[in-house]
């Protein structure tokens, strides 16, 4: 190997703050959750205690924290599966050209570029004026999917990019029905992307708040709950709940990477049965 | 079904169908709905339809329109240097510095994680940072830098464009870093055997090939800023306002027809400026 540049230690130093202005502050409302009883909101800690974690479990003043998160937890659920199949769909689709498929293409941009109060207002308006009332599993169900979804197909996209066809001709060859060569052939290549549209589906719904903001009704999902406190609370309470949500954030991402690090295992291990013959 | 199969644009669709009903239903749907309230009338506790230009009469008639779109495109701008100038080193340093591909991986998800934790959280975990007896005063104060605390650290356009970067320099990293990925290794040896030092490779073989990338990056964070509302307004205590907030402050008043016409119109904006942005990328091709 060659020696390091000089410019590779700099560029080091760079990243290295970087990744300290990334992940800084958060571990900064992190310390400072367990503020002791009596501090505030910036350093010194006045002693080191779980005081507003007990906090955060007891008072019902500062909101419905367990329900919003209950809600945010289900919607994001839904909001994932349903990006999952519908990107998957979808990428499949756009594979060949059909009639409407340029249209389809724009759509999805404008999707993806629409700033998403916009988004908020218009399905609030079309909710209210059609006389339906606007539901976090509705409205707010439906307003989070215009911003998953072009994530969950730009992944597709990319994905069937790279997508070597010639597996698919191999199948096709061998006698496979179209069906056949997407449940055996296909859908297994693409798999452990798809842990990648979940990730996407989950988090962004879980995280979402400008489009959730006029749809989600008259219960709110957790971001909002957490925007309602920024306004009356001022407590280290507020640390204390970003640090758990962070925390389930984390619990999250840390199971859908450990997931496809086996998925990814398993295939290299399964991948090849070449010589093994078929009997 | 096999008559189906051959079919291919009734497959097609029918694939696509899921996607296109979720697009016409709470996509195109409130958009037209949003143009068509943005020409009707508001009343104090209702709004009743009409066809009539006031909203937009009103909105091109008061200079606070003017300023507020004003700031909307510095807050674009600004943030868009930053996190380009941010986002590309960052980008280039994973891609060519960093030499195996697992580390390579490891480090680009060490800089991914963030993004798919809250917005609000990480907005909030800047109070003990850049408050009046925050961190950062303190640290200057002690280094003798600043005598006393400095005030606009904290809800001033500075803290603004700093959360923005904070929360959309990865939105640069993503595409930057894809599109390096895939520049051919030997034409950067070429240009090093033609003689080329390293400032001259970065600038005439790198940024070239990487421009797709960035273009991409940049249509991220230029509407992210331009459609954002909540930032601004917690960031700068309610101090500044770009068009989102303007909007936002509308629909809490319940004028939905005013809020709509300034929602249509800072939709035209953003996509004339992506209109112009995507006539020199294919999106689909560089993904």
């Amino acid at each position: 190997m060659e020696p390091r540049p000089r410019s590779f230690y700099l560029l080091t130093a760079f990243f290295a703050l970087f990744i300290l202005f990334l992940y800084g502050p958060t571990i900064t409302i992190g310390i400072l959750s367990f503020q002791g009883e009596g501090g505030g909101l910036t350093f010194p800690m006045r002693g080191v205690s779980l005081y507003w974690f007990y906090d955060l479990f007891e008072q019902q003043a500062v909101g419905d924290i367990w329900g919003s998160f209950r809600r945010s937890f289900t919607l994001g659920l839904m909001v994932m599966v349903v990006t999952v199949v519908v990107s998957v769909m979808g990428g499949l689709a756009f594979r060949k050209k059909f009639p409407g498929s340029n249209i389809l293409f724009y759509l999805i941009v404008t999707s993806l570029v629409i700033p998403s109060i916009l988004i908020s207002l218009g399905v609030g308006l079309l909710f209210s004026q059609s006389g339906l009332d606007v539901h976090w599993s509705t409205s707010g169900f439906g307003s989070q999917l215009t911003w998953t979804l072009p994530f969950g197909l730009l992944i597709m996209f990319a994905v069937f990019n790279r997508f070597d066809k010639s597996y698919e001709e191999a199948a096709r060859d061998l006698g496979a029905s179209p069906w056949q060569t997407l449940r055996h052939v296909v859908l297994p290549i693409i798999a452990p992307s798809l842990i990648g549209v979940a990730l996407f589906g989950f988090t962004l719904s879980y995280d979402e708040f400008a489009r959730t903001l006029l749809t989600s009704g008259s219960y709110n999902t957790l971001p909002l709950e957490i925007y309602g406190m920024t306004t009356n609370v001022t407590s280290p309470v507020l640390y204390a709940l970003g640090t758990l949500t962070t925390l389930f954030s984390l619990l999250i991402i840390g199971a859908f990477l450990a997931f496809a690090l086996l998925a990814n295992r398993r295939r290299a291990k399964a991948g090849s049965d070449a010589g093994k013959g078929l009997l | 079904m096999n008559k189906l199969r051959e079919n291919s644009a009734l497959t097609g669709w029918l694939m696509v169908s899921p996607l296109a009903f979720v697009l016409l239903f709470f996509l195109v749907l409130p958009i037209f709905l949003i143009v068509v309230v943005s020409f009707w009338r508001a009343t104090e506790f209702s709004i009743i339809p009409a066809f009539e230009w006031d909203n937009y009469a009103f909105l091109f008639g008061s200079p606070v329109t003017y300023t507020v779109f004003f700031n909307t495109f510095k807050y674009a701008f600004v943030t868009w240097v930053c996190t380009l100038l941010i986002g590309f080193t960052v980008a280039y340093y994973l891609a060519f510095h960093i030499r195996s591909l697992t580390w390579q991986i490891a480090l680009f998800l060490l800089c991914t994680i963030p993004f798919w934790t809250s917005n609000i959280i990480r907005m909030i975990s800047w109070i003990p940072f850049l408050g009046r007896n925050g961190i950062a005063n303190s640290t200057l104060i002690s280094w003798g830098v600043i005598d006393e605390p400095v005030e606009w650290l904290l809800f001033s356009d500075f803290a603004v464009i700093l959360a923005f970067v904070h929360l959309y320099t990865l939105f640069m990293v993503v595409p930057i870093f894809n599109t390096m990925m895939r520049i051919d290794k030997s034409l950067i040896e070429a240009a090093r055997d033609a003689g080329a030092n390293g400032a001259q490779i970065l600038w005439n073989v790198i940024i070239p090939l990487t421009k797709p990338g960035i273009m991409i990056g940049t249509i991220f964070v230029v509407t992210l800023v331009m459609g954002d509302f909540i930032t601004v307004r917690f960031m700068s205590g309610s101090q500044s306002a770009n068009v989102g907030r303007l909007i936002s402050n509308d629909i809490a008043l319940l004028q939905y027809p005013s809020a709509s016409a300034t929602a249509i119109i800072l939709l035209l904006t953003v996509l004339l400026v992506i209109g112009t942005m995507l006539r020199f990328v294919d999106i689909r091709k560089e993904l």
